[in-house]
């Protein structure tokens, strides 16, 4: 499955700063073609900045993104817009849009980038909402109508409306209940699974990292400090990579995997 | 990435309907099929379909998802004989769309129009013009018995926000409301200039000037202009603080928002319109001053000489008297539509017109009444 393989994604000596708060200094990572990469890190160490800043909404100070070698920073307009259409973004608040309902939410990019008829677009929105496990009441619905879980359901469920390659998602299973945490990593694996997706996870959630992903990368001082399937990382002597898999919280999900 | 052209070509064998989807089928180039594919779903017995999975290049959820549709209702569930050929992973995503997804069927939307909805439409929209006065009373009659209740502890008054707004709806207002009236004053003068010279009797538009400025031109314009560009803001303000929960919050953390944010504005605007309002009536008299002398050669001594000793001081304290009133009306009205917003964008932005709208109706309406009422007691 994690054969290894080229890379899609480079970030190479990546630097952000706000103003004189440098959040990344001399970053690089990798992500693989069709592999399920989480990239764990304390809060406020900049994961969600990285994530924007390897889709385009932030530039970067210094250094490059790269897809498939090329550079992000340089691409021709229409080269970019056509690397977009084949990204889905869930964001760290779901930011689903507010004056549409959860079905017109996900409809938004179809309308935007297919010609489906319309009654198909509604049926396929329906579809991909169920598939993050959202009830048949949802669609209708307003997200200022909806729980946090269901923002972020309804979030994925915008972020795979048009089937992409590459899915960008921002602590997903914050805020869900155990069960649907579960049923999310499972929903995320068996995409990846059938369509060969590749899959960039900024998490906090333990299970979800020994479940489904095949590497992990870690943040810290700045950068990765390290990148590695997470039975290596165990064995990782960075102090703080240490203390968030030594901890309790770590051993037990590490327990729950191995019995 | 290969493009490879999608086809769609449907067979019968032995009395089984076989469709055999070839090349992509993905949400790019699916759509040509959608109806051929509401067809076969409508007309054949999903028992007798087959789909043919070797001809599949790509796949995603949508093409498996319009895959499954002409199968998903047959009666014993979906089994081997729906299908044939070999895909490395067509079927699975077929079988995850039908298991996950296919069992809510779209609901239809009421959309007729007609003379009975028009009617309900009408009703919907007085009673909810209705129910939005009684509650501007409501919030009222809440605004001032929290602001009676805080005068009683004077010490509860928030003076940074009052100073704040006072700031900002009040001071930075000032050129933006001086330059208007000072026009406004120009060209009451120049009106009064051309009509009254036919009369030969164009040396009144010196009162014409001071009596039209000081009663209702200075007051008019401030109140317009505060809620122009502060209501707004109220309401922009407040309002997004309710979509973030801010005010939600403030509840449980035992800060009254009546008290933290509706309370400072008024007094706040309540203390600034006077102010702007005397500054209007300057700059407005200064505006006809000019244009009299020099369209009319009215020297500016004679003009101050004139007003002083013809235009009764009563018409300065009529536009003073109005100033508080409006002030207060414009705040209250911002701060209630600011509490109303709901969670979403466009209930911010239906608030701030509303609100908008709103005060500058009461204002003018409010100032019919004064005309009224002052006409009655003969000032
Ligand atoms: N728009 C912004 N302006 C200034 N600083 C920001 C902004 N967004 C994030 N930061 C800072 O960047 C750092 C990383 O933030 P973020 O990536 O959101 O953290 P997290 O790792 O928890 O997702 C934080 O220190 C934060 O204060
Ligand atoms: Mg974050």
């Amino acid at each position: 499955m994690s054969a290894v393989s080229a890379p899609l994604i480079e970030v190479r000596g990546l630097k952000t700063a706000f103003g004189t708060h440098v959040v990344h200094d001399g970053l690089n990572l990798e992500v693989r073609r069709g592999e399920i990469i989480g990239l764990v890190g304390g809060s406020g160490t900049g994961k969600s900045v990285l994530m924007n800043t390897m889709i385009g909404l932030k530039r970067p100070d210094a250094g490059e993104i790269f897809y498939n070698g090329r550079a992000l920073g340089k691409m021709a307009d229409s080269e970019r817009a056509r690397l977009e259409s084949h990204w889905g973004v869930l964001f760290q608040g779901g930011a689903l849009f507010s004056a549409l309902t959860v079905r017109e939410n996900v409809m938004a990019p179809m309308r935007e980038h297919t010609d489906l008829p319309r009654s198909l677009m509604t049926e396929l929105a329906d579809m991909k909402i169920a598939l993050t496990g959202l009830g048949p009441e949802a669609p209708s619905k307003f997200p200022s109508e909806l729980s946090g879980g269901m923002r972020k359901r309804a979030g994925l469920a915008r972020a795979l409306a048009l089937d992409p390659d590459v899915l960008f998602l921002d602590e997903p299973t914050a805020g869900l209940d155990p069960i649907g945490a579960a049923a999310f990593d499972s929903l995320i694996r068996e995409l990846r699974d059938a369509l060969g997706l590749t899959v960039f996870i900024v998490t906090h959630d333990l299970d979800t990292l020994f479940a489904i992903c095949d590497r992990v990368a870690v943040l810290a001082e700045k950068r990765c400090v390290a990148v590695a399937p997470i039975d290596e990382l165990l064995q990782n002597d960075h102090p703080w990579i240490r203390e968030y898999f030594g901890g309790p919280r770590g051993r037990a999900a590490h327990q729950a995997r191995e019995g | 990435m290969s493009d490879v052209a999608a086809g769609l070509t449907i067979e019968e064998e032995g009395g089984r309907v076989i469709l055999v989807p070839t090349g992509d089928w993905i949400v790019d180039t699916i759509a040509r099929f959608a109806s051929e594919i509401a067809r076969i779903d409508h007309d054949i017995d999903p028992g007798r379909v087959s789909i043919d999975l070797s001809g599949i290049e790509r796949i995603d959820t949508a093409g498996a998802y319009l895959l499954a549709r002409p199968i998903h209702r047959a009666r014993d569930g979906v089994t081997e004989q729906h299908f044939r050929g070999d895909h490395a992973t067509a079927r699975r995503l077929i079988q995850l769309v039908l298991e996950k997804a296919i069992n809510s069927e779209p609901e239809v939307e009421d959309r007729r129009f007609g003379f009975i909805q028009a009617a309900g439409r009408i009703g919907a929209g007085l009673e909810a013009a209705w129910k939005e006065m009684i509650a501007t009373f409501a919030f009222f009659g809440h605004a001032i018995t929290s602001f009676a209740s805080t005068s009683a502890r004077p010490w509860r008054f928030r003076m940074t926000p009052i100073f704040a707004v006072m700031e900002v709806a009040g001071v930075n207002a000032l050129p933006i409301i001086a330059v208007l009236s000072f026009f406004i004053g120009a060209v009451v003068a120049y009106m009064g200039a051309n009509l009254l010279e036919t009369f030969g009797a164009s040396v009144f538009t010196v009162e014409l000037v001071g009596i039209a400025v000081l009663r209702e031109f200075g007051v008019l314009i401030t109140a317009i202009m505060l809620a122009g560009r502060s209501d707004s803001a109220f309401t922009a303000a407040i309002g997004s603080m309710k979509m973030q929960q801010e005010i939600d919050a403030m509840r449980v953390l035992g800060i009254d928002p009546y008290e933290a944010l509706v309370i400072p504005r008024i007094v706040a605007c309540v203390i600034m319109a006077p102010l702007l309002t005397f500054a209007a009536m300057i700059a407005g008299i200064v505006g006809g001053l000019l244009v009299c002398w020099s369209a009319l050669d009215i020297s500016p001594q004679f003009f101050v000489t004139r007003i002083h000793d013809s235009v009764p001081i009563q018409n300065f304290w009529v536009g003073m008297s109005k100033a508080p009133v409006f002030g207060a009306i414009i705040a209250i009205i911002g701060c209630k539509q600011g509490l109303d917003v709901g969670g979403d964008v466009e209930s911010l932005g239906r608030h701030v017109t509303a609100s908008v709208v709103q005060s500058i109706f009461m204002v003018i309406i409010v100032d019919a009444l004064f005309a009224m009422m002052y006409l009655e007691l003969g000032i």
